[in-house]
């Protein structure tokens, strides 16, 4: 069947077309069920990724990506760099300490280490985040579940997230600390940290983008993951257009906090100063 | 306020390096395997935020997020294990007369001061600054800071998330001493932040011994 070159040619063709298992559908308007109100020319990124697995993806500022936890086992360990100047990412020390507040969850600012909002958590229906414990390792993964590679079962997170990094250009020292979501942590009074596990199937999150970002998402167990088995399940990633939904948060940001309003006017000032003096502003 | 008079080494050693580091000054050493660094908090609550390199390979680093999801605990005290992005160790805590060091609130920048405080303290000395230009005769430069220690600055978290820098625990000549598992760079910032109370308001000195144990 494979013996030439023509017949390993069709052969190859033969397979397209499927829609088994997780995978990323191609626009991402022909995904088949957009979300309420969002119309379907307005998708840009439609992708489902299994537990052990990786993607990621330029977006553009004013996108709003929304992850779900489809059957309440995912956990989706996120990194952000600047898409213009990737040297500037996201800062969890900053991101826990501006707002005075170490829990993720709805107006929270992902802030970098630029005095800016890369993104902001505009809705939640799990309130099981992560900024504390950050991502997976080789080490970690390998004494817990037998191996840690990215070609083996239970691949850590900052293994898949590294893969992410080198495909734009960047690399390890790039894969700075994380946030995750879908697997909650708590800190007790003394400082001990405890696991709270997930929200269950069907949980989400959407971020909304201020500034043009490479995302990049690792599926994979929570380092704390209660579990003594590697058994992740699929997240499912949506992206729109939503300009209107960063003018009206651009709106509350004094609302929001003084903290996050000035790190929206850093914001704003950097994309307005690069804009071009003429032709289309859009 | 006043210093100890002459600090000394938290353990027991030949002494192999002793410097003090000047208020909102940069400092670095590598402290070989083996070998015990003591910190002196020379005039009580001030903030060393610290980063660690391997000396032979500066693609290890300290990771905050390794740090606490191994020991499963925000602070550290003797015991502690400093831990790299993989997770393996580089320096541990040996002894400590605080009992309570930060691990999540990173380091002061110019830009964050800008969001914290107002856009009036944008000219301000701030830690990175300090982190940039000694980890630069290192050939590190910005993609290779990330989220540090601090000695002897104390942020509680809330049950219900808050958090913040609140006044110290430490005192006039409360040290802590860590031991090298590698061979390692450390990279600090004797903060100057004088708009929270992570110095006091008033950044110090602090000394930085390094001993050898006796054969």
């Amino acid at each position: 069947m494979t013996a030439t070159t023509t017949a390993a040619r069709d052969h190859a063709r033969s397979q397209a077309g499927q829609h088994d298992g997780p995978m990323p559908v191609v626009p991402a308007s022909a995904w088949p069920n957009p979300p309420a109100g969002v119309d379907a020319d307005a998708l840009v990124w439609a992708e489902t990724v299994p537990g052990g697995r990786y993607t990621s993806k330029v977006l553009a500022r004013g996108t709003r990506l929304r992850l779900t936890d489809l059957d309440g086992r995912g956990c989706a360990h996120l990194m952000l760099w600047r898409a213009d100047a990737p040297w500037e990412r996201l800062n969890i020390a900053d991101t826990v300490k501006v707002p005075w507040q170490a829990y993720l969850g709805v107006d929270h600012p992902l802030l970098d280490d630029q005095g800016r909002v890369l993104a902001t958590i505009v809705a939640d229906t799990s309130g099981r985040h992560d900024a504390l414990c950050g991502t997976t390792t080789a080490v970690g993964n390998t004494a817990r579940y037998g191996d840690g590679s990215v070609h083996s079962d239970s691949p850590a997170g900052r293994e898949l997230l590294t893969l992410a990094a080198l495909k734009h250009g960047l690399g390890p020292r790039d894969v700075a600390p994380t946030v995750s979501f879908f697997h909650g942590v708590r800190a007790d009074e003394d400082g001990t940290l405890v696991p709270t596990g997930n929200a269950g199937p069907g949980a989400s999150v959407e971020l909304l983008l201020h500034l043009p970002l490479i995302v990049a998402v690792a599926n994979t167990a929570h380092p704390l993951d209660e579990s003594p088995t590697f058994d992740t399940t699929t997240i499912e990633l949506l992206a729109w257009r939503a300009p209107a939904d960063l003018a009206a948060l651009a709106a509350r940001a004094a609302e929001i906090g003084p903290e996050y309003d000035r790190a929206h006017r850093n914001t704003e000032d950097v994309h307005a100063a690069a804009l071009p003096t003429e032709g289309n502003l859009a | 306020m006043t210093a100890t008079t002459a600090p000394a080494p938290l353990v027991p050693g030949t002494v192999i390096l002793d410097e003090t580091v000047a208020p909102r000054g940069p400092w670095s050493a590598i402290v070989a395997a083996g070998d015990v660094l003591t910190i002196v908090d020379l005039y009580g609550n001030q903030a060393v935020d610290t980063l660690f390199y391997g000396a032979a390979d500066t693609t290890i680093r300290y990771s905050a997020q390794a740090t606490i999801t191994a020991q499963r605990s925000l602070f550290l005290t003797t015991g502690s294990v400093i831990r790299d992005q993989e997770g393996n160790p580089m320096m541990t805590i040996v002894a400590d007369e605080v009992g309570n060091h930060d691990t999540i609130g990173g380091a002061c920048s110019q830009e964050s001061n800008t969001l914290r405080y107002g856009h009036h303290t944008r000219h301000q000395h701030a830690c990175v600054e300090n982190f940039l230009a000694e980890g630069a005769k290192y050939g590190l430069g910005k993609r290779d800071l990330v989220g540090n220690v601090n000695f002897f600055m104390n942020v509680p978290v809330d049950p219900d998330g808050t958090l913040g820098i609140v006044d110290g625990l430490s005192a006039p000549g409360r040290r802590l001493a860590l031991r090298a598992e590698i061979d390692t760079l450390v990279l600090v910032s004797n903060c100057p932040q004088i708009n929270n109370p992570c110095n006091g308001f008033d950044p110090t000195a602090v000394q930085m011994i390094v001993t050898r144990p006796e054969a």
